[in-house]
């Protein structure tokens, strides 16, 4: 009896395309999540590492939101912010003639703003560690905050800057809830594993199932360990 | 606590502010780096106003011409001793970093990133990226305090030659008497958020209204209770030790490690709390 692959077709022995096609879209949207909560976690989390404002504990709170809620409240809320019914659909619709419900798009921006405190956690507390003397003695040798920031804090804080992109990642790739609920269960367009998962179940294909639970399994499982492997080399900060 | 501070430094002087921990010593230092906002005032160096709370006037540390040295040195741990000392000037004055690094026995560890460094190099290369910035105005607070004694005497050399070298203005926080001494040419002294005494080290040290033949400022280290008198062992500002034989009433209210005048007066040498 020949032997095959566990993701080949059972007809034909080829790779199935529709599985390759979940898995590549699986790893799209938590790499383009990553990049993008990238971009905004830096800022925002040197923000709240260092400035004092009135409404810095609403902004604390909305960010670790996704921490408590079930992702079928804030997907709810999601997707009638996409319903055209509504104002913000409905400017998307008629200006820039863009529906997000049940699109890439819409899964990639639900998916952001649910890993906010995956990213933005990690980074604030990394910054936070540092002595402040490191950037008051940046500041006293004439340099801007933008210049402290990347040449000095961000390179200290490279533990934490891989824990924040690792465990978004991880965790964006295990997304489920928000996802079914904003893009629902589209081949091609919104289908992610941890969908498929569910589907195939349902559909009493456990074999399938089997193989997309063993691929997040052991995705999430070397993802884990390489923080924190990191994590138990970084000794604590002793500058004297 | 209450900082209430009015003084002068003459530009160019190596001044020591001493005074016991608590007293704002550090706080003096931040504010007049820019870290730390005052209430109200003014700060000026020179023709420049740094400060000034009725005008809203307060220049960032950035433009301030300000060398600071910290108590923990805040060296960049990502950066190796070369680069901390680049980073301080403009980042390419490679030909300045270099004699910084001469000046201050550095150059053989100017590849070593700052964990593989000891106490006292860690010390000279925050006072090398301090001055690297060529500032007009040198605030080294406690540069000393994490350092053993023979390490401490070798630096407070090396910071009088440094002040001698590269001009400019030196204020150094210190709460060690020895310091004072050694380096300051003018004391400033804090308790309790205010100034208590401003001036030569020598003058505000001694007591003029003594007219005695030998004044030694010091330490006492020892009080050793022998037959119907006492032996208080004091330390002197040049470390030199000094016993002495006094009665019960005159050590009554002596303590070890208080501050002491040591001076002669007719034959004996007498001792009293200052």
């Amino acid at each position: 009896m020949p032997t095959r692959l566990p993701f080949q077709n059972r007809r034909n022995n080829a790779v199935d395309p529709d599985f390759l096609q979940t898995l590549l879209l699986t790893f799209k949207l938590a790499a383009s999540t990553t990049v993008i909560l990238l971009v905004i976690g830096l800022p925002v989390a040197w923000l709240l590492a260092y400035s004092n404002f009135t409404l810095k504990p609403i902004l604390e709170a909305l960010i670790s939101m996704p921490l408590v809620l079930p992702p079928t409240v804030l997907g709810y809320y999601i997707l009638l912010a996409y319903s055209p019914r509504y104002w913000f659909g409905e400017w998307l619709a008629r200006v820039v003639n863009v529906r997000l419900a049940f699109s890439f798009e819409g899964i990639l921006i639900a998916s952001v703003i649910f890993g906010l405190p995956f990213m933005i956690q990690p980074l604030q507390s990394g910054l936070r560690s540092l002595p402040e003397s490191l950037r008051e003695a940046s500041y006293t040798l004439g340099k801007s905050e933008t210049v402290t920031f990347f040449k000095v804090l961000l390179p200290n804080i490279r533990p934490a800057l891989i824990t924040a992109i690792t465990l978004t990642f991880a965790h964006c790739i295990g997304e489920f809830g928000i996802v079914l609920m904003v893009g629902g269960n589209m081949q091609g367009v919104t289908r992610v594993a941890s969908v498929a998962i569910y589907d195939e179940v349902q559909s009493l294909n456990f074999t399938r199932a089997n193989e997309y639970a063993f691929i997040l399994f052991a995705i999430s499982f070397v993802l884990l360990t390489i923080i924190y492997s990191i994590n138990r080399k970084q000794g604590s900060w002793k500058l004297l | 606590m209450m900082l209430d501070i009015r003084c002068d430094i003459q530009s160019g002087t190596l001044a020591v502010v001493f005074g016991p921990s608590g007293a704002g010593k550090t706080t003096l230092l931040r504010i007049l780096a820019g870290l730390t906002k005052p209430d109200s005032g003014i700060i000026r160096s020179g023709d420049t106003t740094w400060y000034d709370s009725e005008r809203g006037i307060n220049v960032p540390p950035q433009q301030r011409s300000i060398g600071f040295m910290f108590q923990d040195y805040a060296l960049f741990p990502n950066m190796t001793v070369e680069e901390n000392i680049l980073f301080g000037g403009d980042g390419k004055d490679r030909a300045y970093a270099g004699s910084l690094l001469e000046t201050l026995q550095l150059t053989e560890f100017a590849k070593r990133k700052p964990m593989h460094l000891s106490g006292g190099q860690k010390q000279r290369v925050a006072l090398a990226r301090a001055l690297a910035h060529k500032p007009q105005v040198l605030l080294l607070d406690e540069p000393l305090s994490a350092l053993d004694a023979a390490m401490r005497e070798r630096l407070q050399g090396e910071i009088a030659h440094i002040h001698r070298l590269y001009g400019g203005t030196t204020l150094l926080v210190s709460h060690d008497l020895n310091e004072v001494f050694r380096l300051a040419h003018n004391v400033v002294c804090l308790e309790h958020g205010k100034i208590t005494a401003n001036g030569d080290p020598k003058q505000v040290f001694s007591d003029t209204s003594i007219s005695g033949k030998f004044q030694a400022t010091g330490q006492v280290a020892a009080i050793d209770k022998e037959d119907a008198v006492n032996i208080v062992t004091v330390i002197t500002g040049n470390n030199t030790i000094v016993k002495i034989v006094a009665f019960d009433d005159d050590i009554r209210d002596l303590s070890v490690g208080d501050r002491v005048l040591v001076f002669i007066k007719a034959f004996n040498p007498i001792i009293k709390k200052i």
